[in-house]
């Protein structure tokens, strides 16, 4: 899957990174919880999150992430977005909620990525 | 060894508009610097929420990048107020952080467990009243190990 396969399939509108549709993707994950990215994302991946403010852009920096999908219709400020382009992520907003975004991708084949558990017993989410 | 490159960053308490910008600017030094990959994104991690930390739970410090030719060393230091029981604060989960924190996608308690894991050296010295002091450091291909 491309992120221009994923803006098809949630109907979003790409904000930021037209440029960079033809990039693939293959896992993704969602969180409000910035804490539990920076803990757990190891890939250079997509993240869906319902969180609008700077530190979701600050933490895809730290974390090299491809793509921020950003749901329930929501549309970040103008500055955060100027930053996200800045650092050449691509941004999608979709009106879909961050349920029913994930169940759309999981069912177009994006899983998640894999996170260790406090009760790790060897099986991967995702 | 001698210090190839070293810059401070002062970090506000509650200053939740430009927590991070520290962190941003010391992955992209770092990065015009030449170092990259796995490296550069553990410190990137560590030194984000070791940043968020000092405006999260300190009255203010500073944040000092330090590179060697054969490693990287964030220290933190704060004028306060320490932390009660430093066992506490390394457990995933155990959080202090105020309301202001949480809505902001932070507090879960990831934090310094989190650096710990980032960083190949780790080392976190408190005391209540005082302050607290954090050291990391994460080696470079080349590390030479342990001056003396």
């Amino acid at each position: 899957m491309t992120i221009k396969d994923m803006a098809d399939i949630l109907s979003a509108k790409v904000l930021i990174g037209a440029d960079k549709l033809d990039i693939p993707v293959h896992t993704a994950c969602c969180s409000d919880l910035m804490s539990d990215v920076l803990a757990f994302v190891d890939e250079k991946t997509v993240l869906i999150t319902g969180l609008t403010n700077p530190h979701v852009v600050r933490t895809s920096e730290m974390l090299d992430l491809k793509c921020l999908v950003f749901a329930r219709g929501k549309i970040p400020a103008e500055d955060i977005l100027e930053s996200a382009e800045e650092q050449g992520l691509a941004v999608l907003a979709t009106k879909l909620t961050a349920f029913t975004a994930c169940g759309m991708l999981y069912e177009h084949g994006l899983r998640g990525v894999p996170v260790p558990t406090a009760w790790d017993d060897g099986e991967e989410d995702g | 060894m001698e210090a190839l490159f070293t810059t401070q960053y002062p970090v506000a308490k509650a200053d939740y508009v430009s927590a991070g910008k520290a962190s941003q600017d010391i992955k992209r030094r770092l990065k015009q610097l030449g170092i990259g990959g796995d490296v550069l994104r553990r410190v990137a991690v560590a030194s984000y929420e070791v940043e968020l930390n000092l405006v999260i739970h300190s009255e203010g410090g500073t944040l000092t990048l330090t590179l060697y030719p054969d490693c990287v060393e964030l220290n933190s230091v704060d004028v306060g107020p320490g932390i009660a029981d430093v066992s506490m604060a390394m457990r995933e989960g155990w959080s202090t952080a105020n309301d202001e924190a949480r809505a902001l996608g932070f507090g879960a308690g990831m934090g310094l467990p989190n650096m710990k894991r980032n960083a190949d050296d780790f080392s976190i010295q408190s005391e209540l009243g005082k302050g607290t002091v954090i050291d990391m450091r994460f080696h470079l291909p080349g590390w030479q190990g342990e001056q003396t």
